[in-house]
């Protein structure tokens, strides 16, 4: 299995990344490279395996469910790179490009 | 290497009045100026000798926590309330944290002084430390060599001998390996030990939090502090935490056999890549072991081979989407040219991640992508449990398992940055006690011939730290202070 070129920029879509041509062509053969790699874990035989998930298993957490107070809104806007005094500001979002 | 006094020794003098407890911060501030050239550090805490005065204080009226006036410095992964957080990112180069890691909190709450945050790998990805915003950190033993990764900076702030001990993380080695690579020790604790509560997201099923100090007695205060459950944290352990700093001597009559602890030697840990040199140290502190009545027990762990490979298909794909928030909406960078709100995800992330993430979040997406999710992830998380259940049957036998930490000591800067295979293969040793959600621990045990420090790993099973302390006390007492 190894990745086209065509697979990279489709990747970087998903991963809300742009890259130069340069660079895509770089990523292809470093993926391509590392999941050659990787191709190792086929060796295995793994029908019949339950995944692991977690390392320590069968713990689950329960707390009551009540409702306490969050972070204050001047907390969380602290950091924006753009606000107003109550919400975060983000370019014009209705009539772009999707 | 040795030897070096416990805090809690130091402790005793600044209670006595023997020694200032603001002098020896001003101290460390000084040494950490005179140091810059290393980079250990991505900002420093001015406000410590404020607090040195505080503590002091506190010392001498009785009152003071359990680490009162300890120097620590804390990855810059953790956030510390109103300090900068950059996880030596751009994109997150004007942030400023909005509360406090549970574990610096604990640390706070006992009266430690926290010095700084140190440099790292961009949000911890990396082997070298070479990929951060700050700049690459200088090995202290050579300074052409890399202190490792991705906790550098930490390694090296205990290393330089710029504080008492650091808190770093360890994701796939990354506490042990900069330990290996520096000469101190390095302690990853188990999955779960430790809050996570504060700590930026890597990898979140194998993200841990711990200590690197030059004494065990240091690792087990910090340790023992800063463990335990977290309502922040649901996969923080509600086992109870032993005291950890009474953990350090065997009972008196360790000759009788129920008390012999039995030491697992896997071979794999041994083949190919690994240098003579640190091999031929290994060997010697084996034979010096079984001489003092260890039982040293072959064993196996023989998916060792698959963990790089299962590593790095599990931890880029949570990686990719953990680091899907850095978009420019709510905090860090935001790229001022975008017009439209995906142009604005898309050149943030862009302009403002470095190569290596980039490189992650690229991987992570793919193997979790409509089609190769079976093929890569789902078989990834199937080899993560067999290595998980080599190490269960391996301490069926044994208490603890002794290996290299890394084939290699310090390498050169640079000299693997081009090939990000090399670079992550250099984990070799470490990334399985991550999959496997066991302790570990770096313990320096000589130098080769250039000088570099050398390091061998213990490692136990799940929540049972007090036994790598122990045999690693046994060690730092015994064996490291006959060396010199």
């Amino acid at each position: 299995m190894s990745v086209t070129r065509k697979e990279v920029e489709h990747i970087a879509e998903l991963a809300r990344l742009k890259f130069s041509e340069e660079e895509l062509d770089n990523f292809t053969e470093q993926l391509n490279q590392i999941l050659a790699y990787v191709q190792k874990l086929n060796e295995l035989d793994t029908e019949n395996v339950e995944p692991l998930s977690h390392p320590v298993e069968g713990v689950n957490a329960f707390r009551e469910d009540k409702v306490e107070g969050s972070v204050p809104r001047k907390e969380a806007l602290k950091n924006a790179p753009a606000k107003d005094d109550q919400f975060f500001k983000v370019p014009k979002v209705i009539g772009g490009e999707t | 290497m040795l030897p070096y006094t416990p805090y809690s020794e130091i402790l005793e003098k600044i209670k006595s009045g023997e020694v200032s407890l603001v002098a020896r911060v001003e101290n460390f501030l000084e040494r950490i100026e005179k140091k810059k050239h290393l980079n250990a550090f991505n900002f420093i805490f001015e406000d410590a000798i404020e607090k040195a005065r505080e503590i002091e204080a506190k010392i001498h009226s009785g009152s003071a926590g359990k680490l009162a006036g300890m120097v620590i410095a804390v990855k810059d992964v953790l956030s510390v309330k109103d300090k900068p957080t950059t996880c030596s990112s751009n994109i997150l180069k004007n942030f400023k944290a909005i509360y406090t890691t549970t574990a610096v909190k604990k640390l706070i709450e006992e009266d430690a002084i926290i010095i700084g945050k140190t440099n790292c790998d961009e949000f911890a990805m990396g082997s070298s430390n070479e990929n951060s915003a700050f700049g690459p950190v200088l090995n202290p033993h050579d300074n052409t060599r890399v202190p490792g990764g991705s906790s550098g900076g930490s390694a090296v702030a205990v290393a330089a001998g710029l504080c008492d001990a650091s808190l770093g993380t360890d994701t796939g080695g990354s506490i042990r390996q900069p330990a290996a690579f520096c000469g101190v020790l390095g302690l990853k604790p188990t999955y779960g030990r430790v809050s996570r509560y504060g700590l930026t997201a890597f990898a979140s099923s194998f993200d841990s939090i711990g200590p690197f100090a030059n004494t065990i007695e240091d690792i087990a205060s910090v340790l023992e502090v800063i463990s335990g459950h977290d309502e922040n944290d649901s996969t923080s352990s509600r086992l109870p935490v032993p005291k950890f700093s009474e953990e350090l001597t065997f009972p008196k009559d360790r000759s009788k056999s129920s008390e012999n602890m039995k030491i697992g030697i896997a071979e794999e840990y041994f083949g190919e890549g690994l240098k003579a040199e640190i091999k031929d140290n290994i060997n010697q502190i084996i034979n010096w072991l079984k001489n003092n009545e260890f039982q040293i027990v072959p064993i196996h762990l023989p998916h060792n081979e698959y963990t790089i490979a299962a590593y790095y298909v599990l931890t880029t794909a949570e990686a990719s989407s953990n680091l899907a928030r850095y978009d420019g909406t709510r905090y860090g960078f935001r790229a001022p040219e975008a017009s439209s709100l995906i142009d604005m995800y898309k050149s943030s992330r862009s302009q403002a991640f470095g190569s290596e993430v980039k490189r992650r979040i690229m991987l992570g997406t793919y193997v979790l992508s409509s089609g190769y999710y079976d093929a890569y992830y789902r078989k990834a998380q199937k080899v993560r449990r067999f290595i998980k259940e080599d190490f269960d049957k391996a301490f069926n036998e044994v208490d603890v398992i002794l290996t290299p930490t890394s084939p290699t000591t310090a390498f050169k800067i640079d000299e693997k940055s081009s090939d990000p295979l090399q670079m992550y293969l250099s984990d070799i040793y470490t990334t399985s006690a991550n999959l496997a959600g066991i302790p570990g621990i770096n313990i320096p045990i000589g130098k080769d011939s250039s000088g570099l420090p050398v390091g061998m790993q213990l490692l136990a099973n799940q929540f049972e730290e007090e036994k790598l302390l122990r045999v690693s006390a046994f060690i730092q007492n015994n064996y490291l202070r006959s060396l010199k």
